[in-house]
């Protein structure tokens, strides 16, 4: 394993440009191949029976019927996967409870929410496989459901496992409970703390799940052979997870699934996780043809991974002067139908922007009747933010302090203790809040029923396992094989420019492309903000690995000491002519010598990157309230990061607005809607509606860069910060225009209406 | 010996002991002498826990070397979206 390397400053010529993106081409001609594009002769259409029912057993499932049908080849039920016991295992370096796995992936002894896979049919087209989905007879019996997050921590509420107990609690707990388990952060004195306090604000919030939106669904093209072997074309954000989780789901070798994948139509943190896939390698394995799944839109929404609802109480107390003495908060996340809400990391995050001595932060995961939450954005991280730094904008109203100017008394800065543990490295939190009281933005005037919102977050970022491998060509141009998918965020680009950089040659000499699971060892999943600073450290390393060959290849051709050999601006030439003198040698003259003079040029690295930067952001919006509609406007935005080192600036750019974008879908319209049946009522963007163009202004972006002192160019990761602060700082500009605090979201005509109703007749 | 902190989540399953000296050179002697010490922790260690040695994280680092007066801060894996 390569050592880490660490940041060192020096004058660059291509990170930092904007050269156009390797995949910039394919995808505005329509030539990109996205999960549903992928086609073999012979294949069939797989699809899956789902639950209309929230929560029931089932008593039976009979597909005899469905098997007779003409045209059907393959039926796949809970009987085709083996048990899993309920115990964590490894997949690469995630540790999952296959229990849980196997039991979202297609029901078995109860169906949990509206959705749940019961069945899936592989046959010679779409319709005759629907056909066959109705044809399926199951018997259930009807259970009562919960989908309300506080309901479900009741006692006496419907229990989806009876066999769970919480987690997190000594002495264990007599009864069984949806709460999966409870957490607890915590440093100082909080009672001590909240004596301190001049002034105390308490304040309960309530959130709805949210879905990650990728306008591509899951699509995925499985091919298993006569002798064993799977092929799977899929888009994911992890092509090796998915291995793993496949091979142990079907009780393969994990080397005999190889995955390939597929362009990506977003992601976001909902491509994490097996939903078809092991399904269509079972449907190929029986059905002995290639089988291709693509889920319908309704499917998404009812069946795969949204972020999760929340109940959140927080409370903060400050002196006169503005200094926070003590915080506490209570985070309860809907988890959906198996334990793992991001709670823990909800926790960690909620106030960890700021520079606090006494602070206490419970967690609760609770199982409810509705779909596995998945990973979204900086998970979890928004919701318990939306709390804090809304009760944060209120203290300073009430003490008369300016937002940003509240933040900078009680901001976090290097050494600053973490109430989850370790203290801050070198993070630029403080210089987002300058730049943003700096920015025009922030003094610009606002017009009646206009409002001014501020909002910061914090993520952690994480590197992890990595691999990639370069290798020279014979004409001297590059091929650079990534195990990280690019999630449509420009990574490519990024990876091949720092490659170039470290070469001295031009970008467009390297061509960066993502390999099947075949071609590296594992990568863990492009997620967590990880891919520019782990996949980057693996690149450079490769890069100098390369480079260090090519001396000792010119050293010998040459016929000179290897320290007489500097690579500079993309050739071997002397260090010094006192030294040795040589002629120089560029990259195509050694590259076309190399098969002659020992064999080609490779370098690779396989490594478990550590020392990722945490990243700060802090947001300004403007907003205006129509208070006869309670319609609210976005009429500027403006999104402040220190991102460590923007190699690509357009696609750091690009991030930074596709958060704050879909922050401000999160905060105005987005939920989950359920009847009194606990059967989702608006699988679709008709009814479940996600900002378009025009309703939003243009996203400007502040670029802050506070190296990371552990990555080569200091890179920090920037994918999931900019989601965190936008339903805070908007709610936080509504209070601004109207002076009504909104506490639940979405933040949509009907509630915002209500709110300015409600507090009229509160002042009457 | 390293000074080894837990973070309040992991108080149910040491008995609610947050802080312990141990003689652990790396990381994975630690979380072997920590799921001997309280077999409960055993099953959350290489699970859910990363470790933050002298404030610098390490996540699924088994062989990073604890420093004899290093501090060592257990904490919980981040993953992300």
């Amino acid at each position: 394993m390569a050592a880490m390397l660490k940041y060192e400053k020096k004058d660059l010529k291509i990170v930092g440009t904007r050269p156009p993106r390797p995949d910039g081409v394919d995808k505005v001609t329509g030539r990109a191949r996205f999960g549903a594009d992928y086609n073999l002769p012979g294949q069939l259409i797989g699809k899956v029976l789902r639950s209309p029912h929230a929560h029931a057993r089932i008593k039976s499932i009979d597909a005899s019927a469905a098997l007779t049908l003409a045209g059907v080849k393959a039926v796949v039920t809970r009987d085709d996967f083996a048990e899993m016991p309920d115990e964590m295992a490894a997949v690469g370096e995630l540790m999952i409870n296959f229990r849980d796995v196997t039991r979202n992936m297609m029901a078995r002894e109860k169906v949990l929410y509206d959705g749940h896979p019961l069945a899936a049919v592989a046959a010679v087209s779409e319709s005759v496989a629907r056909a066959a989905l109705a044809l399926i007879e199951v018997e259930y019996e009807i259970l009562p459901h919960v989908i309300d997050v506080v309901e479900a921590m009741r006692p006496g509420a419907p229990l989806l496992n009876e066999n769970q107990y919480t987690a997190g609690v000594k002495p264990k707990p007599d009864h069984p409970s949806n709460v999966a388990k409870r957490l607890e952060f915590g440093c100082g004195d909080v009672a001590a703390g909240f004596k301190q306090a001049d002034v105390i604000i308490a304040r309960e919030f309530n959130t709805k799940p949210v879905h990650q939106g990728y306008i591509e669904p899951q699509a995925c093209l499985a091919s298993y052979s006569a002798d064993g072997q799977a092929e799977l074309w899929t888009s994911t954000q992890g092509h090796f997870v998915f291995r793993a989780q496949c091979a142990k789901v079907l009780q393969m070798d994990v080397s005999k699934i190889r995955v390939t994948p597929t362009e990506i139509g977003g992601g976001f943190g909902g491509k994490n996780n097996i939903y078809n896939e092991a399904l269509a390698i079972a449907l190929s394995r029986k059905s002995n043809h290639p089988v291709k799944m693509v889920m319908t839109r309704e499917e998404v929404f009812r069946g795969t991974g949204p972020t999760p609802g929340a109940n959140v109480k927080v409370k903060i107390g400050c002196t006169k002067d503005g200094k926070i003495t003590a915080a506490e908060a209570e985070l309860n996340f809907q988890a959906g139908a198996f334990p793992g809400s991001p709670v823990n990391q909800a926790s960690m995050c909620a106030f960890t922007r700021y520079d606090l001595a006494n602070v206490r932060v419970v967690g609760n995961d609770v199982v409810v009747n509705r779909p596995k939450v998945a990973a979204y954005r900086a998970p979890g991280a928004p919701i318990a933010v939306f709390g804090v730094e809304s009760v944060i904008d209120e203290m300073a109203k009430k003490l008369g302090i300016d937002p940003i100017e509240f933040r900078l008394k009680n901001a976090a800065k290097e050494g600053t203790q973490t109430y989850y543990g370790p203290k801050l490295g070198s993070i630029g939190y403080i210089q987002t809040l300058e730049a943003a009281r700096a920015h025009p933005h922030y003094s610009a005037p606002l017009g009646p029923n206009q409002g001014r919102g501020v909002a910061t977050g914090f993520w952690f970022n994480i590197g992890n396992e990595t691999t990639c491998s370069l290798n020279l060509q014979e004409d001297g141009t590059l091929t650079l094989n990534l195990g990280t998918v690019d999630v449509a965020g420009g990574s490519r680009a990024a990876m091949a420019m720092m490659v170039a950089e470290e070469l001295g040659i031009e970008f467009e000499r390297v061509r960066p492309f993502v390999g099947d699971t075949s071609t590296l060892g594992f990568n863990f999943l492009t997620a967590g903000s990880r891919s520019t600073f782990a996949s980057g450290m693996a690149c450079v390393i490769a890069a100098r690995q390369v480079i260090e060959i090519l001396r000792q290849r010119v050293a010998k051709i040459r016929e000179v000491p290897l320290e007489a050999v500097a690579w500079k601006d993309g050739r071997a030439q002397p260090v010094d002519a006192s030294v040795a003198q040589f002629a120089p040698m560029s990259l195509p003259e050694i590259a076309r010598m190399a098969g002659k003079t020992g064999g080609t040029v490779a370098g690779h690295a396989e490594i478990n990157a550590q020392g990722a930067g945490p990243g700060f952001g802090t947001h300004i919006v403007d907003v205006e309230v129509d208070r006869q509609t309670g319609s609210v406007k976005i009429l500027r935005y403006t999104v402040v990061q220190d991102v460590g080192k923007a190699i690509h600036p357009a696609y750091v750019e690009g991030q930074l607005q596709g958060g704050a974008v879909q922050g401000i879908g999160w905060a105005l319209n987005e939920e989950y809607v359920y009847g009194d049946d606990g059967v989702l009522q608006n699988p679709g963007f008709l009814d479940y509606r996600i900002p378009v163009a025009s309703d939003l202004p243009r996203i400007d972006t502040v670029i802050v860069e506070v190296p990371n002192p552990n990555h080569p160019y200091g890179v920090r990761g920037c994918g999931e910060v900019p989601i965190i602060s936008p339903m805070a700082a908007i709610a936080n500009a509504i209070e601004n225009a109207i002076g009504v605090r909104l506490l639940q979201q979405p933040f949509s005509p009907p509630r915002v209406l209500k709110a300015i109703t409600d507090a009229a007749a509160a002042t009457r | 010996m390293a000074r080894i902190v837990l973070s309040g989540t992991l108080a149910p399953y040491t008995d609610g002991v947050l802080e312990l000296q141990l003689d652990v050179a790396n990381v994975r002697q630690l979380f072997q002498a920590l799921g001997e010490r309280y077999p409960e922790l055993r099953d959350h260690l290489e699970a859910g826990i990363a470790v933050a040695i002298d404030n610098e994280i390490y996540q699924d680092a088994l062989l990073q070397p604890i420093g004899r007066d290093s501090e060592v801060i257990l904490i919980s894996k981040i993953a992300g979206g």
